[in-house]
């Protein structure tokens, strides 16, 4: 079995847009693994919008259905209500062309108008603008360039402006996640494979494919590297690999278990999970440049599931010391004292910082059934998101306002997603096979 | 003599047949070869008494512990119960017998809770194993563990049935 995965590069051209492209090595690295997005909860009132189909000068057809990305972004996220474009009664491209009065009437409350203009060959501009209807004012206008490949990417800019404007936080339309995807093959043996996709699930690429189970993806802060558990030749080992180059170097492969590994805020150690001669867990810190290893936690309990807080200084942890599982924070130096955080139920797991430093998400067991929680760091208040018998390995979205899990939906493991107050639930399925561990990348890098 | 093989031969046909019924698995063959040996056993000792007729039942009983391959746990323990104490001690003699053999310890959990709590979970299981293997007179080196936590499932439901045959430790000998 060893080295039997396979690893997938795909590029981030840095410079305006992030363009995605799948270099080689595996032929079947897009498709397949698709996600569809699905709400099963959302607010009272999603507000009314227009999404106006973009004007278009080019050669040719539209190059690209901006609008259409930006309709679905908005929709998705469960806050919005754009219109079908059956029903609206004129299609400006230009301000001038608005007719308040008409939208007034549909009750919608916002419209967004733009051009999008071929102006040289491979080269494109995006122009849009976003109107207060009952003012009948401007309130957001922009204006992008890009190249064809860019333009997908440019309409998520679209929504995530949009979205800022109207919600008062960055939208994450822009932003990646990483999942483990689970198939079963003809042979009857699995498949499991680690997929970057963008957030809305499209762009799906495998970054590695392994008949042996992967776990536990962790973006670098930079988003060009994850690493992550496998367990090829029958033993565990943690990985570190780049996605443009889908280079990878087995970074822990010690004896026992190797495993739960967290990128520092700075990018320059990884929190791992090791286990000693009797197998016991816990917590190190291992220096990614001088692959310098240190101890963090000492516990003869199983220690971790270890995360950073966003300035780097505390690590939040997962030990059942005091008899189950539960969350506790540390300094992160060796021998600085553990502090138990909470205390509400018999089972507290996985922790996740959110990027304010100030929620911590975790997976709450209680009378057999597991969901999501996010607790105050402070008071150590806890809250329950949602609602599953399954629900697990919660991260969030790099705005705060989200969190990705994953959860089982008739016996089929699928990803969803939470707004942190509660209010907007989103179930994204696979197409194919079962979706697992998703992990929200961060903010892409202009 | 023969009202002491009146006494032995039923022994040995009750062991055989509470063989055949609780291991299903024990081909006709060797149950059959099983019986004769233990029978021959009897007549060369026939004169040193009870340890020829219950040296045949063990032997079989030990083989048949060493086909049990899976221990399985409780929910969120990692402690041998009592039914697997047995099991889990003659293959730490078969390991004591052979130094050349090696074993793989496989720890499993199931589903519930989270995924890398379940990998340490697991690794205790295993431990726990290894533990008792060693207690029978295997030596450290002859032992590898690797958890897999919830990530391979004997079974896929997500119910009380799957979950106790997923909450389990895998003898893998090498």
């Amino acid at each position: 079995m060893l080295g039997a995965v396979r690893t997938v590069a795909f590029s981030w051209r840095r410079g305006g847009l992030a363009l995605i492209a799948l270099l080689g090595l595996s032929t079947g690295g897009t498709a397949s693994a698709q996600l569809n997005v699905l709400i099963t909860k959302g607010i009272e009132r999603p507000t009314p919008m227009a999404i106006v189909p973009f004007g278009w000068s080019g050669s040719g057809p539209v190059a690209y259905d901006i609008a259409g990305v930006v309709s679905a972004d908005l929709k998705s996220s469960g806050r919005f209500a754009p219109i079908s474009e059956s029903d609206m009664v004129s299609k400006p491209t230009q301000p001038d062309r608005i007719n308040f009065a008409d939208w007034r009437l549909l009750k919608v409350d916002y419209i967004a108008i733009g051009t999008l203009t071929e102006t040289a060959p491979d080269q494109f501009t995006t122009v849009f603008q976003l109107f207060d209807v009952l003012r009948g004012e401007q309130i957001l206008g922009y204006r992008f360039m890009s190249g064809r490949a860019d333009l997908r990417a440019t309409a998520h800019r679209v929504s995530d402006m949009i979205f800022e404007k109207l919600v008062g936080v960055p939208g994450v339309f822009s932003t990646q996640i990483a999942y483990v995807s689970e198939e079963k093959r003809a042979d009857g043996g699995k498949r499991f494979r680690l997929i970057v996709s963008d957030a809305d699930g499209e762009n799906a690429h495998i970054v590695a494919d392994s008949p042996q189970p992967l776990l536990s993806p962790s973006w670098s802060p930079d988003g060009r590297r994850l690493a992550y558990a496998s367990f090829e030749g029958d033993q565990q080992a943690v990985f570190l690999q780049t996605l443009k180059t889908g280079a990878r170097e087995r970074i822990s492969a010690r004896k026992g278990v190797n495993s739960s590994p967290a990128f520092s805020p700075d990018g320059r150690q990884l929190a791992l999970t090791l286990s000693n001669d009797q197998g016991n867990l816990d917590i190190f810190m291992l220096d990614v440049g001088t692959q310098v290893l240190r101890q963090l936690t000492t516990d003869a309990a199983i220690d971790t599931e270890a995360t950073w807080s966003p300035d780097g200084r505390t690590l939040y942890f997962n030990s059942d010391r005091s008899g189950g599982p539960q969350i506790y924070r540390v300094g992160a130096e060796p021998g600085a004292r553990a502090q138990r955080v909470t205390f509400e139920g018999i089972y507290n797991a996985r922790p996740r910082v959110s990027p304010d430093g100030k929620k911590v998400a975790v997976v709450y067991g209680a009378n057999n059934q597991y969901r999501i929680g996010v607790i105050d760091a402070a008071s150590g208040a806890l809250q329950i998101l949602t609602n599953g018998r399954l629900d697990e390995s919660p991260s969030f979205a790099p705005n705060g306002a989200q969190i990705i899990y994953a959860t089982k939906n008739n016996g089929r493991g699928v990803l969803a997603s939470v707004t942190t107050d509660g209010r907007i639930q989103q179930e994204i399925a696979s197409v194919a096979g079962d979706v697992r561990e998703p992990v929200w990348g961060p903010y892409p890098r202009p | 003599m023969k009202s002491w093989l009146r006494v032995l031969v039923p022994v040995v046909v009750f062991f055989a047949l509470a063989a055949c019924k609780k291991g299903d698995t024990l081909p006709d063959s060797s149950t059959a070869e099983a019986v004769g040996a233990g029978a021959g056993g009897a007549n060369t000792t026939s004169s040193s008494g009870s340890s020829g007729i219950t040296g045949s039942p063990l032997e079989q009983a030990q083989a048949r512990l060493l086909q049990t391959l899976v221990i399985y746990f409780d929910y969120d323990q990692a402690e041998i119960k009592p039914e697997f104490t047995q099991v889990v001690q003659a293959h730490g003699q078969k390991l004591a017998s052979s130094a050349s053999m090696q074993v793989r310890l496989e720890g499993h959990t199931d589903e519930r809770g989270s995924r890398e709590y379940n990998i340490g979970l697991g690794e205790r299981r295993a431990q726990a194993v290894r533990r008792a293997l060693m207690l029978a007179g295997a030596q450290a080196g002859q032992i590898t563990t690797v958890s897999y936590g919830e990530e391979r499932p004997a079974a896929s439901g997500s119910d009380e049935e799957s979950w106790r045959l997923n909450r389990r430790v895998e003898i893998v000998y090498r």
